[in-house]
Order: structure tokens, then C-alpha cells, then sequence
């Protein structure tokens, strides 16, 4: 292979900068030259604190579903340092494409989670302002995201601003046409767009096998002419190293970036599925031992940035911020039904308008009879 | 006045748009260099620049996809589908993203998006290059679906869906991109959601859009010599938003209805628009709301495609089934007796 195309594969096995147990690795030659510089102990902390409470607060949400007041939770658990490092590396211009599986992703955004968790909740949609946050609504159709942050990149990259665009795929989303348009307009139009691939093993129930026969999804890049990386997506500091050069490669004008990260869904594909039903029991147990809290926080421990005191601190942080959701998704959400009419388009037909005087009057009616019943 | 074509207007009402908005951005397949497969797009990168007026990979659900991503950074995309049938790859990106962003967001963000889309056939094409496909754009709350049916509506709807903030479906009727009129441009006709009579009469109504309003046209005037009927035809100009108002008036002064539709008519924008006259103008009607339409099969060969499409005769003798001795036509009934 020349030396032409050589930039563009990614590394043979994923990058890891902390091993299982929490300990630096040796970098490899291959992640010297690219520059994956292990990040320092206050950027470290951050992750590590946000993966806390993020963790805290997806528990939380399963929790939220046994109590009825979310209709369904899909849990990103184990998955935190792919929900938490690429989302804290963005910039504020920068816009963020997550799916369904990534609320963890989108407080760490620092979106309110009650707006968060709308979709889930079942009182609207999407519950936050995309334009305000620079976040797209939650993706549910399969990899229908990937032309979209493909477009976004290419229109911040007319606007000039420097802005990128970041985009969350899963496995199971790469067998999907619209992920290889995504990725084929963003390297066409050079757009400064960063897909991430969590690779959780399992679309639902059907394992990586059949999605893929690729040696890693990464590799799925270079057909496009976009360089690619994989990296271990337990290992919080090899994948916020990555992420960081995939925006500095973006922003630099050098066109779109694809990272796979391999990772594992510790839960079911939510609290409806049945995850004994098509995967072994130990092949959790294992994955639970790769924990990328527990790693980073051995690291941290060690080099003395993360102290007994802090920990506390975040621990009471993260309880205070589950005790806070709790509370407010706890209240019943309002719903208005003649809203339903309200953002069909920007301005209501005339059918539409007769429909919303039909359900006013429904709506009467059934007040109506509740009073004299 | 000048002899304006159908597509000239279009091109037109592209260029005005784009010099009019910088936000204004127009891309597919084959629009840029070469002007699109029916020169809808001439001479637009030359003018505007590559910048403006752009080709794409060919990914009609990568077209549309990166249309909305564009419409989230505030540009406005006009797309091109190069042919109905070519249009749904990006049937999932209109349906789950286009048509719904608006609502899904709470209004907070808007999908000011045109797909041009060259619709319907009657020219002579293979097959997956004629389908009427406007009865699943139209079932799709959230889009505007838009047939013009002259040179003059081509330019002012088009111009009204570039700057509309909701997504249009534009749908060209391909047979009469070559049709002319007298025209000055910049025209502006109606706005979107209302009809146009085009002929005045008073024993019967045909409603019509895109392809076959010069075929309604033409058959009232023969229905006109020949049988002493007088017809009005209207033009529905767009399917969503339905202009009940003028259809339900013009119904209720002839009394008869026959909507024409080149589509296949099961399930289709014809049946949508004769239940609608039926619930409105049942009183006022001295025979059922008939339909004229496309026989439900494939799209045909070209050598076989006058057997399906809806013509002057069928229309013709379709308006013969109207009741007009106002006698009942009990003839089913006494196979039952």
C-alpha cells in the first residue's frame, strides 16, 4: 500500500493510553506519529467527574422507567467515556448529532436533562432547542444523522466560523446506506464533520458478525478517502486523545474523520429487551471488568488529582443531580392536545384548523361530561 | 410579453432566487455543468458560481440528507430529484426528517427545503422514469406538494417555495416542461393554497392538476362542441395546501364533479379530492363525484403508455356517466332483486 493512502487506516489495534487496570500505556509507535498526546490530569478529572454524574443519572433514568414516568430508556451504561470525552472536546459553535441511546451524551452537553429525556418521557419529541444548544434532535431512524452532520459541516465550513460538526453512529447504524452517504458527501465536500462509531456489539440483539466482515468499522473510512481511527472506548483518556485530533484534523481544514470505539452495552437495548435472550452472561462479566470509571478513576487516584475529598464532592454532586431529576420528572409533564396543530407547518392549513376546532370541541365535550359526571 | 416555456420560467425563477438570497443554494445530480437532464439548472453555475449551484454524488437520500443539514446552518437547499421514481432513496429523509423537523422540534427548527422533482410521464419514457408519486408526498403532513400546470405558475410557485419556510415538494409535470405562453417575467400569480378556474362553466367541474390540466382544457371544449356541456375546469395548482373553498364553490354552482388525476387511482390525491367534494357539496351534486385516472399498474412501456394515461376520451366519457337524463342508474340495483 502506498504511502498515499497509509494516513487514512487506522492503527491495528484500537489506541489505548490507560490499560484496564488504570496504568499508562506504552504508546506504540504508530500512536506517537499521530500525535494522540495523553491529556492532562484537570482535563482527565473532567471526564472522569462527568462520567459520574452521567452514570448516576442514567441509572436514574432506568429507574424512571420502573416508576412509569418514561415510556422507555434506552441505558448507554458502560458506554460512558464515548457519551462524556468527545461531547466535553467540542467547542460551543460546534453542533452535536447523538441518537436515541445518547442522553448520557447530551447532559454532558450540558442540556437540561428534563429536555433531555422528553423523547423518552413521551410529552413531546424533542424537548430541547437545537438551534440554541447546536445539538439535532436525537436520532431514531438508523444513521439518517450521518448526511446531516455531513451538510451541517459543509455549511459552517461556508459560514467560516470554524465550527465542526460531530456526529454518534452505533455498529449496527454502519450497515445502513445513509452512513456510507454521509460519510462519502462529507469527504466529497471536505466537510469539517467527526463520525463516531460506539461500537457497543450488539445492534439490539444481532452481534457485530452481522453487520460486518471488516476488520474494524474503521476501515470503512478509507473507501471514501477519510482517514480513520479506532481506539478502545473504555479508555477514556485514548479516546479523548483521539476525538481531539479528529477536531484539530476537522478544523484544520482537512475534511472529515471517522473513529470507531470499541465499547460494550453493559444493559439490554432498554429496559423492554431481554439481553439474556441472545448474549452470555460471562461475556458481561468481562466487559463489566473494563469499566472505563473505575480505570480512570485507578489513574487518577495515582497520579493524585483525584483525592478522597473530591471524590466525595462529585459523589454528593451526582446524587444531588439524580434527586433533581427525579424530582421535577416526577411531576406530571403538561401537555396541551391543540398543540398537536401547532407546528404541523409554519402556518396551520386550513384543514388543519378545522381539525384543531374538532378536537377543542372533543376536548369540550369531555370536560364537559367529567363536570357532570 | 415575450413566449416564455415552462422550463424557462423555472430557470428563471431559480435565478431570481439566487441572486434575490445568498442563502439560497441549488444542488444534484447533473444540475451544475451541464444544467440538470431537462436544463432546468442552465447556465446557473456559470452565473452563480460552483459555490451556488452545485453537482453531488449520486445519493438521492445523501442529496436530501445533506440538505437538512445545511437548512439546520440557515441555508435555504433547493434539491433535484432528476426523476420521480430516482426520488425514493430520499423517500426516508423527506418522510422521517424533512416533513417532520418542524413539529419534532416544536417549531424551534424549520425545513425551508425545495425538492424539484420532474413528475408524471407521458414522454416517451422507460419505466422508473414517470411515476406519479404525489400521493405519498401529499399524505405526509408537514410538506407542501406543488404541481403548476403553466409557464406562469411554474415561475411564481417555485419562487414561493424557495422562500417558504416549510419544505415544498415540487412536482414538474415532465410533458409540459416544453408548453409556452405569453409572459412577462417576473410574474406573480396566486399563492400557494389557492385554485384557479381556468374555464368557466356551469354544468360540470373538472378538477385537475400538473399533467392533466391541458388535457381537462381540451376535453371541455370538446365536451363543449360536441355534447352542449358546459365545463369549468379548475386547476389545483397545490395539492397541500387543498383549496377546498374554490373546488366546493365551483361544485356546488354546476352540480357535477369529475376529478382528474394521471396517477394510478387507488389510494391516490384523486380519490382524497373526490371524497372531499362528496363530504362538502352532497346536496348541490346531481351525480356521484366521478374519477378519471391512470389505470392501477406499473408504469407502462412507453408503447403502451397512451392505453393507461387518462386522455380528452376518457375524460369524455367519463363525464357521459354523469346522470345527465337525471335518471338514476338503477341497472345494479335490479341484478339484485
Amino acid at each position: 500500500m502506498s504511502t498515499g493512502v497509509q494516513h487514512l487506516l487506522p492503527c491495528a489495534e484500537p489506541v489505548q493510553l490507560l490499560t484496564e487496570d488504570g496504568t499508562r500505556t506504552d504508546p506504540t509507535s504508530e500512536v506517537r506519529e499521530r500525535g494522540y498526546a495523553f491529556p492532562s490530569d484537570e482535563d482527565l478529572l473532567a471526564v472522569w467527574r462527568q462520567m459520574v454524574i452521567g452514570r448516576r443519572f442514567d441509572a436514574q433514568a432506568t429507574a424512571l422507567t420502573k416508576q412509569g414516568r418514561l415510556a422507555v430508556y434506552p441505558s448507554s451504561r458502560g458506554q460512558d467515556a464515548c457519551q462524556v470525552a468527545p461531547v466535553l472536546a467540542l467547542q460551543e459553535q460546534d453542533w452535536f448529532f447523538p441518537t436515541y441511546r445518547d442522553s448520557m451524551a447530551l447532559i454532558s452537553r450540558g442540556l437540561d436533562p428534563v429536555e433531555a429525556l422528553t423523547l423518552l418521557r413521551g410529552s413531546w419529541h424533542c424537548g430541547y432547542d437545537p438551534a440554541a444548544t447546536r445539538t439535532a434532535p436525537q436520532c431514531t431512524p438508523l444513521a439518517t444523522q450521518a448526511p446531516h452532520a455531513a451538510g451541517a459541516g459543509h455549511g459552517m465550513a461556508r459560514r467560516g466560523e470554524g465550527g465542526l460538526a460531530l456526529c454518534f453512529i452505533g455498529d449496527g447504524g454502519t450497515s445502513e446506506g445513509d452512513f456510507h452517504e454521509g460519510l462519502n458527501f462529507a469527504a466529497v465536500f471536505n466537510a469539517p464533520t467527526v463520525f463516531f462509531v460506539q461500537n457497543n456489539r450488539y445492534a439490539i440483539s444481532v452481534p457485530l458478525a452481522r453487520q460486518t466482515k471488516a476488520p474494524s468499522l474503521a476501515y470503512k473510512g478509507i473507501g471514501y478517502g477519510i482517514r480513520s481511527e479506532q481506539v478502545d472506548g473504555n479508555d477514556p483518556a485514548a479516546v479523548l486523545a483521539v476525538t481531539r485530533a479528529a477536531y484539530e484534523h476537522a478544523r484544520a481544514g482537512r475534511g472529515p474523520f471517522l473513529i470507531e470505539a470499541h465499547t460494550y452495552r453493559l444493559e439490554a437495548h432498554t429496559n423492554a429487551d431481554d439481553a439474556t435472550r441472545y448474549r452470555q452472561a460471562d461475556e458481561v462479566t468481562q466487559w463489566s471488568g473494563r469499566d472505563p470509571i473505575a480505570r480512570l478513576r485507578t489513574y487518577l487516584v495515582g497520579t493524585g488529582a483525584l483525592t478522597p475529598e473530591r471524590e466525595e464532592q462529585v459523589a454528593a454532586e451526582a446524587e444531588e443531580y439524580a434527586a433533581d431529576v427525579r424530582e421535577r420528572m416526577n411531576r406530571e409533564p403538561e401537555v396541551a392536545p391543540l398543540s398537536l396543530f401547532d407546528h404541523v407547518y409554519a402556518e396551520p392549513t386550513p384543514q388543519l384548523r378545522e381539525q384543531a376546532a374538532m378536537v377543542a370541541a372533543e376536548l369540550e365535550d369531555a370536560h364537559g361530561s367529567e363536570v357532570t359526571a | 410579453m415575450s413566449t416564455t416555456t415552462f422550463a424557462q420560467a423555472l430557470n428563471r425563477a431559480l435565478r431570481d432566487s439566487l441572486a434575490e438570497d445568498d442563502n439560497v443554494l441549488v444542488f444534484g445530480e447533473d444540475v451544475g455543468q451541464l444544467g440538470g437532464v431537462f436544463r432546468i439548472t442552465d447556465g446557473l453555475t456559470a452565473d452563480f458560481g460552483e459555490e451556488r449551484c452545485f453537482d453531488t454524488p449520486l445519493a438521492e437520500a445523501g442529496i436530501a440528507g445533506f440538505a437538512v443539514g445545511l437548512a439546520m446552518q440557515g441555508f435555504r437547499p433547493v434539491i433535484e430529484m432528476q426523476f420521480d421514481a430516482f426520488g425514493y432513496p430520499a423517500f426516508e429523509q423527506v418522510v422521517s426528517h424533512i416533513a417532520k423537523m418542524r413539529n419534532r422540534t416544536q417549531g424551534r427548527l424549520g425545513m425551508p427545503i425545495v425538492i424539484r422533482m420532474p413528475f408524471a410521464g407521458g414522454i416517451g419514457g422507460v419505466e422508473h422514469h414517470c411515476d406519479s408519486s404525489e400521493g405519498y408526498y401529499a399524505h405526509t403532513p408537514g410538506l407542501h406538494v406543488v404541481t403548476p400546470a403553466t409557464p406562469a405558475d411554474a415561475y411564481s410557485l417555485l419562487r414561493e417555495a424557495i422562500a417558504s419556510d416549510d419544505p415544498v415538494v415540487f412536482m414538474e409535470p415532465k410533458a409540459l416542461y416544453w408548453s409556452k405562453a405569453e409572459l412577462e417575467l417576473p410574474v406573480t400569480t396566486e399563492p400557494f393554497g389557492r385554485a384557479a378556474v381556468r374555464r368557466e362553466g356551469t354544468d360540470v367541474t373538472l378538477v385537475a392538476y400538473g399533467p392533466q390540466v391541458p388535457n381537462a382544457l381540451r376535453a371541455a371544449e370538446v365536451a363543449e362542441q360536441e355534447e352542449g356541456w358546459s365545463v369549468e375546469v379548475v386547476d389545483l395548482r397545490t395539492i397541500v395546501p387543498f383549496d377546498d373553498e374554490t373546488v366546493a364553490a365551483s361544485v356546488r354552482r354546476t352540480g357535477r364533479c369529475v376529478v382528474v388525476s394521471e396517477a394510478q387511482g387507488f389510494g391516490g390525491v384523486g380519490g382524497e379530492v373526490a371524497a372531499r367534494v362528496a363530504e362538502r357539496c352532497f346536496h348541490s351534486l346531481a351525480a356521484p363525484v366521478l374519477r378519471v385516472t391512470g389505470l392501477d399498474i406499473p408504469y407502462p412501456p412507453p408503447k403502451l403508455e397512451h392505453t393507461h394515461l387518462p386522455g380528452v376520451d376518457r375524460i369524455l366519457d367519463t363525464i357521459a356517466r354523469l346522470q345527465w337524463d337525471d335518471q338514476p342508474d338503477t341497472t345494479h340495483l335490479a341484478a339484485t332483486r
